[in-house]
């Protein structure tokens, strides 16, 4: 047991308590949650500052405005409505597609409006919020990802999770649904984390359920060597999500619309740990190398080539 | 900077509390482990009554010889009454007076005593010798009744003593023959009345006899009844008889409160008299005794004591104090083992529940009010309900399981089943949506391992919070509070892995293995 924290050690593996004590609460003040833990206020920055985010078509705010949900997405076919303060992934409902008066979710099974009306309601009571208070729901776009994935996805939407740290993306990983997560692209749930070579964009090891995996778990198709199209753009997207909420310690879920390239999807101030093991690397050389540099630049273009020091870490 | 303050101040906590506790052990010579054979007791009489608002004097017997029993100090609690303790015949009464008596008024006296040794225990009491009492003139059929027990019993007796214990026997016969019958008509034994039913029969015999209550101080019982017990006088010398048994004597654990000749309490100027008995127990050793005898020297150590507190308050604080060290678990358990559970303290709240419960009977009950209530909730998920009347449904469905529970467990004499209500029911309800809540966005399985997650903290709280040494160190070192505090700050500032994530990051720690191989072959 010794040895391996020794080993963790070596690999620079940050655990969680480190992650908390060392990276959350000195850089993360908690007045600025706000910006990432409510996903409208987040959204309505994000569109301020010209960033890229899926459109919002209507929140509801409580239950009496429920019954405005049939006008909110009129003859929309397919839409997503998730909790403003939800965290990892939950209460999120994706309508793909619509029969008559039925609703299809990405699995191909079916809801009725009541249903949704339900899951609404749900979300305000505050089911899916965090500490349980009285939430909003958003409802908005549906991407439509990019077809580059088709083969290692199983339905839902993949992502990419970018850590920023002061601003530099400092790691990325690239998150597949599978038939275990439910077509979610959250790790906790099962989906796959697949790390991405920070200078390149090319994919590298990956991991499912904590453990080392080379392919898909359910479509035994390589998961390393894709080229995730756009990376420098990417780099830039998600390192001026700094300029937006200016956490030290951020992550930043990008989704690749095939029609209107990456979008912001949501910024997490609590980023999980799992993206060590994805890309085979502990995060804590990589954020001291960071924090040896005196004083960061603060033109994004300069941030990004910072990379290039840090990566080899 | 700051590192090192925390550490500094850490330092200076566990410092002061075990200074305190050195203090305690070397001037007090307070035991550092609980001795269980022998005790303190504190009995403890609390007198209630609505004032009238007029002037009320409250005029309650106080012990005076207390059979096997030794007094160590006696205490009365009275605000703004005036306090008079008159002894006549050597039978001591407390007077408390008061000109104006408004709302709830309480009092309260408190003994102190140990076990007396039998070495020491003085002849027996010495009073003057009571008048022989003159016969009754009994009423027919009683008459006769008396009569012919009396008779049969005095043909089986040699002296006083053993006609007292065969009429005793005779009386209490299961099944009785009709004369005993005839005299028991009306009474219930065992009660107040009957032992005065019995006197009236000695009468017959020409035997003086008197009532005594006293309180049974027995292990784990708080609330006290005063129980009546027979006296006769031999012509020399009185002696107790069980009037149930008619053995002679006291049990060792009766401790003697005052005769029956004079009404217990007397209440003026008051309505809703109400009195009742608290017991109380705690370690003693020689050293405990000469601290209350030192007790005048008001050391400062003496003011840190809990035990100058009212009984009632201090149970709470002899479960309250174990309360830290619950979260000390859960602190261990979440930050340095990685055990997933709900919420932060319900693990706490739940080993509290199992003190009541006692663990295995705890834990079905926990196990079974989830599971149905999970399986009322999933029913309920179908019903379209909003958020909080659901949870609410969910806390109606949860104390109608805990009801059933009882009742049946009633039904069936098991009476730790009665026990339950003590669960803390909204706590539950919150596991059960959570756990739903889990079930759903997770898997069944994840919630299953939060679940169990927060079962094995709660059974290590629980042997923790119910470990009898240290509960015996927190209630007489509350000090220790400061080191626990010290325990939690420096918790605070852990950043080490955590067990589990030795398993979680495995992997990982493998690769860098091979790294380190390949590294050297290269090199």
């Amino acid at each position: 047991m010794l040895h391996r924290i020794q080993k963790l050690r070596d690999a620079g593996v940050v655990g969680i308590n480190a992650r908390n004590r060392n990276y959350v609460m000195p850089h993360n003040p908690r007045k600025l949650y706000k910006f990432v833990d409510d996903k409208v206020y987040t959204k309505r920055l994000a569109e301020k500052a010209n960033i890229a985010v899926p459109k919002l078509y209507g929140l509801i705010t409580t239950v009496h405005e429920t019954n405005s949900f049939n006008q909110i997405i009129n003859d929309k076919k397919d839409f997503v409505i998730k909790p403003a303060h939800g965290s990892g992934g939950k209460g999120i409902l994706v309508i793909d597609n619509r029969r008559g008066d039925l609703f299809i979710k990405p699995n191909n099974t079916a809801i009725n409006s009541e249903a949704i009306k339900y899951h609404i309601e749900n979300i305000l009571g505050g089911v899916y919020s965090l500490g349980g208070q009285v939430d909003q729901a958003i409802i908005e776009y549906r991407v439509k990802f990019d077809p580059i994935f088709n083969s290692i996805s199983y339905q839902g939407v993949p992502d990419i999770r970018m850590l920023i740290y002061k601003g530099i993306p400092t790691m990325a990983m690239l998150r597949l649904p599978t038939q275990q997560s439910d077509g979610k692209a959250n790790l906790h749930q099962g989906a796959v984390g697949v790390g991405i070579n920070l200078m390149t964009g090319i994919t590298t090891l990956a991991v499912c359920n904590d453990r080392r995996i080379y392919e898909h778990p359910d479509f035994g198709s390589a998961l390393s060597d894709v080229h995730i199209p756009g990376w420098q753009d990417l780099l830039f997207l998600s390192a001026s999500c700094y300029e937006l909420a200016p956490l030290g310690y951020l992550g930043v879920d990008i989704v690749l619309d095939a029609d209107l390239g990456p979008l912001i999807l949501e910024l997490n101030a609590r980023p999980g740990l799992a993206i060590q093991i994805a890309n085979g690397h502990g995060l804590k050389h990589r954020l001291n190398a960071i924090d040896k540099i005196k004083t960061l630049p603060t033109k994004i273009e300069d941030r990004i080539s910072i990379i290039q020091s840090i990566a080899e870490n | 900077m700051r590192e090192l303050n925390v550490k500094i101040f850490c330092l200076l906590l566990a410092l002061t509390s075990l200074g305190l506790m050195y203090a305690k052990v070397k001037t007090l010579g307070l035991p550092l482990v609980p001795n269980q054979t022998s005790s303190i007791w504190a009995v403890e009489a609390r007198v209630e009554f609505d004032g009238l608002g007029r002037s009320a004097t409250v005029n309650l017997d106080i012990p005076d010889n207390l059979g096997n029993f030794l007094k160590l100090d006696e205490f009365f609690v009275s605000r703004n009454y005036g306090l008079n303790v008159t002894s006549k015949q050597k039978d001591r009464r407390a007077e408390w007076s008061i000109r104006n008596a408004k709302g709830k008024q309480r009092l309260y006296y408190r003994i102190e005593v140990v076990p007396e040794d039998s070495a020491t225990k003085s002849a027996s009491i010495k009073h003057k010798i009571p008048a022989t009492p003159v016969k009754p003139h009994y009423e027919e059929p009683l008459a006769s009744a008396i009569e012919d027990t009396l008779e049969k019993v005095r043909s089986e007796s040699a002296d006083i003593f053993t006609f007292v214990s065969q009429l005793l026997v005779q009386l209490n016969d299961p099944s009785p023959n009709k004369n005993v019958l005839v005299i028991q008509k009306g009474f219930v034994p065992g009660t107040e009345q009957w032992v005065k039913r019995i006197m009236y029969v000695l009468e017959g015999a020409r035997i003086s006899s008197r009532l005594v209550n006293g309180i049974s101080l027995d292990d784990g019982i708080t609330d006290a009844k005063l129980i009546p017990w027979l006296e006769v006088h031999n012509g020399q010398t009185w002696e107790g008889f069980d009037p149930l048994s008619g053995n002679k004597g006291y049990p060792s654990n009766f401790m003697r409160w005052g005769t029956g000749d004079v009404p217990m309490l007397h209440v003026e100027g008051g309505r809703n008299v109400h009195t009742r008995f608290t017991l109380s127990q705690r370690p003693y050793s020689e050293a405990d005794i000469s601290q209350e005898r030192a007790k005048t020297k008001q050391s400062f150590l003496n003011s840190w004591s809990l035990f100058k507190l009212p009984l009632a308050t201090q149970h709470v604080y002899q479960i309250l104090l174990m309360i830290p060290l619950g979260a000390l678990v859960v602190v261990f358990m979440r930050t340095v083992v990685g055990v997933p559970s709900f919420g932060t303290f319900m693990p706490i709240l739940i080993s509290l529940a199992f003190r009541e419960t006692e663990l295995l009977w705890g834990i079905i009950l926990f196990c079974l009010i989830t599971s149905s209530g999970l399986a009322f909730r999933f029913f309920l998920e179908r019903l379209n309900l909003l958020l909080v009347p659901r949870l609410s449904a969910v806390l109606v469905m949860v104390i109608i399981l805990m009801l059933a529970i009882s009742l049946m467990s009633n039904d069936l004499d098991i009476d730790r089943g009665i026990s339950i209500a003590l669960f803390p029911i909204v706590i539950l309800t919150m596991v059960i949506e959570r756990l739903s809540i889990t079930w759903e966005e997770a898997g069944a399985f994840e919630a299953i391992k939060e679940g169990l997650g927060s079962l094995f903290i709660a059974i290590t709280g629980y042997f923790v919070m119910t470990n009898n040494q240290l509960e015996h160190l927190m209630f007489n070192f509350p000090e220790l509070l400061l080191i626990i505090l010290a325990l939690f700050l420096s918790a605070g500032r852990y950043t080490g892995y955590r067990i589990s994530e030795l398993i979680r990051f495995k992997d990982l720690a493998n690769e860098e293995d091979k790294h380190a191989t390949s590294n050297t072959k290269t090199s």
